[in-house]
């Protein structure tokens, strides 16, 4: 046996798509390879196991028998990391929150609405559900990140994640305003740490982040005048990745 | 060889989303072959409703991580078709581009990633690295370049943010374009040899038929191997289906073994992705494409699913050559800057492009704010979930002889093979347009 931290990778609801940036680490993924070992991961690998030190978790929760996978896991492992907005905050998966869930299951299935494999509950994410010990941001997550706080993790060190909003560092990119284009963006509310990707692509930021933890309402309310916004459509843009009003925070 | 058979494959590994396999035979005598679909739905059809025009590929990007951009794309054309906006020939060249980027990311990581570890008989990717740590490197290579030209057109590898209705929030340079295709003439010699590398444990390859019925889209005017424009065309019926009349062929149904739902056209199930548009447009590879096919054995109208996997090879190959094309194309005509212009209207519209597992197709109704009242999708692995189980079904009475454990091996390597995405397939709805 050998002592390389065990790791697992478990997925809930969600697009895969944080899964498919580990793996898009490309010629690095050979490196954590040899850091870890990799127990289970089904998406890439047909290993199984029960037993393993960290897990690493995408996806939000919608279903009791989710829930329920979901305190297995955290009973077994020593370190449970949240890869993702569905993990983090609740994602895109929240929006469905937004309406009654009996019309939503209506919506879709029709009069087969009501069978019981088609059972959904309010989504919530696994920060919402089960102790975090680390928040990976982001939809997708940013794969330098991701190496950052793993290394963290494996060396015993606290992750240093950015309390200031995404703004900053696209003022530092010397970006023009979004909010100038005549686009709403989130950039002044949203949790830094992707390089102000989106913005410096001349698209809004949509808040895959989450809010920083003390927003600056009176900034953003000063925002919503000055741009003449009507707030139902600023509201929608804000509930967008599930940002809502939960705040989490990780212990790491 | 003991014919009592007992496989409950719970989350089946190595594909995108959740899949159970329930088979049981007692003295060689099935009681059940099942491919059953448990993944938690997600609802999108009915959470999109209320969010602008301007939102709905950021929100439905987030179907699958792995076709982000081809359910971005395919939201764009179904809202720039209900909203009547018309794109240059500048964005609709970058979009192709943007869009082989995609189907080459998807396809090596299923050919490297997923597929191949069966042909080697190892449980994944990792245990081959110090043992073909030269063929590992070059799916890593190959599926990097895929990658950076993604990131380069769509402003990151997954769920894009430069494309919206009407154009592009930014282009790449001319001096980007051209090193992005001197980087793909260089993958070339690595889809090569991903190519040989594969022949080489091809007779692992199961040999297994079922005729059946192949959709895919097929552009005529010009005639083009497309995974971006066209009408829906059959293997079992020549004419072609504009977009706009889509549900008379998925006609989509609920079963009790699956959260995603079932279709079927002509017979009582069809197949979409590689294998499909090789079948329809096989005429319309580059010679190069066809003679990867050669090498494999794989001719137009072959129906063995195993198969798939290797009509991904041919379009990788396909692809790099489209793409250098293309490239040209941009370059001759000149990079100029676009303004995206969009006049808001009430409409109701639909799209449709080839996912790499398939066709795929958005409809979305908007009220004169641009405001979304209904949508409705056809994601790809819907479509394949009856075929899955019409090919078990002929499949295991086959092979049931070889024993359980070849048996299982046998129906894991079949749904890998259709390369299923299926926590997309959990969003499909028929919906009524109800307002």
């Amino acid at each position: 046996m050998s002592n390389k931290p065990r790791v697992a990778v478990f997925d809930f609801a969600c697009c895969e798509g944080c899964q498919l940036q580990i793996v898009n680490l490309e010629e690095e993924i050979l490196d954590l390879i040899g850091a870890v070992d990799v127990v289970e991961w089904r998406e890439a690998m047909s290993e199984q196991s029960s037993n393993y030190d960290v897990a690493i978790i995408e996806g939000s929760i919608t279903r009791p028998e989710d829930e329920e996978r979901l305190w297995l896991i955290r009973s077994r492992a020593k370190v449970l990391i949240a890869l993702g907005a569905c993990a983090t905050i609740g994602g895109i998966n929240k929006l469905k929150n937004n309406f009654d869930l009996r019309d939503v299951k209506k919506w879709v299935y029709g009069k087969d609405a009501e069978k019981p494999h088609l059972n959904t509950e309010l989504t919530r994410s696994v920060a919402q559900v089960v102790k975090v010990d680390y928040l990976i941001h982001g939809c997708p997550i940013d794969r330098k990140e991701f190496t950052y706080i793993m290394r963290c993790i494996l060396t015993g060190k606290k992750p240093e994640i950015p309390e200031w909003p995404v703004c900053v560092e696209c003022k530092l990119k010397d970006n023009r305003c979004l909010w100038e284009t005549g686009q709403t963006c989130l950039g002044p509310i949203i949790r830094a740490g992707c390089g102000a990707r989106c913005p410096s692509s001349g698209f809004r930021c949509f808040g895959c982040r989450g809010y920083v933890n003390n927003p600056n309402i009176n900034a953003a309310k000063d925002v919503i005048e000055r741009y003449g916004l009507d707030v139902e459509v600023l509201k929608r843009k804000m509930n967008l990745f599930g940002s809502g009003n939960t705040q989490v925070t990780a212990n790491g | 060889m003991d014919k009592n058979i007992k496989i409950d494959v719970h989350y089946i590994t190595r594909v995108e989303g959740h899949g159970n396999i329930k088979v049981s035979a007692t003295d060689g005598k099935i009681q059940e072959i099942s491919w059953i679909v448990p993944e938690a739905p997600r609802f999108f059809e009915a959470m999109v409703r209320g969010h602008s025009y301007e939102d709905i590929q950021t929100i439905v990007s987030r179907i699958c991580g792995i076709c982000s951009i081809s359910h971005s794309f395919t939201a764009i054309k179904a809202v720039e078709n209900a909203l009547n906006i018309e794109v240059s020939k500048q964005t609709d060249m970058l979009r192709q581009l943007l869009h082989y980027s995609e189907q080459f990311q998807s396809h090596t990581l299923h050919i490297g990633y997923l597929a191949a570890p069966d042909f080697f008989g190892a449980p994944s990717v990792v245990p081959l690295v110090p043992k073909a740590t030269d063929a590992v490197k070059t799916i890593i290579r190959a599926h990097r370049v895929a990658n950076e030209w993604s990131d380069l057109l769509g402003g990151r590898t997954t769920h894009p943010i430069t494309i919206i209705p009407g154009g592009f929030t930014t282009i790449p340079t001319e001096k980007q374009l051209r090193t992005l295709q001197d980087t793909i003439r260089n993958t070339q010699k690595d889809i090569n040899t991903i190519a040989e590398v594969v022949l080489s444990v091809a007779k692992n390859i199961p040999n297994f038929e079922r005729d059946t019925e192949y959709v895919s889209i097929k552009q005529t005017n010009p005639p083009e191997y497309t995974f971006y424009h066209g009408d829906i065309a059959s293997t079992d019926d020549g004419k072609l289906v504009p977009v706009k009349n889509w549900h008379k062929v998925t006609n989509e149904y609920v079963v009790d073994q699956s959260t995603a739902k079932w279709t079927k056209w002509h017979r009582d199930s069809f197949m979409v992705g590689a294998l499909a548009r090789f079948n329809n447009n096989y005429d319309l590879l580059t010679d190069n494409a066809k003679k990867t096919a050669q090498q494999f054995g794989l001719k137009k109208g072959c129906c063995n699913p195993y198969m798939n996997t290797i009509a991904q090879v041919v379009e990788c190959v396909h692809i790099c050559e489209a793409a250098i094309g293309l490239i040209d194309k941009i370059l001759t005509k000149g990079l100029v800057s676009e303004k995206v212009k969009v006049k808001v209207r009430s409409g109701k519209g639909a799209g449709v492009t080839e996912a790499p597992r398939g066709m795929l197709i958005h409809e979305y109704e908007f009220d004169k704010n641009g405001k979304c009242l209904a949508a409705d999708m056809c994601i790809p692995t819907n479509c394949n979930h009856a075929n899955i189980q019409k090919d078990m079904e002929k499949l295991v009475p086959e092979i049931i002889g070889e024993g359980q454990d070849a048996v299982r091996q046998k129906l894991e390597m079949l749904v890998r093979a259709y390369d299923p995405c299926i926590s997309c397939s959990t969003h499909l709805l028929n919906v009524e347009f109800v307002r």
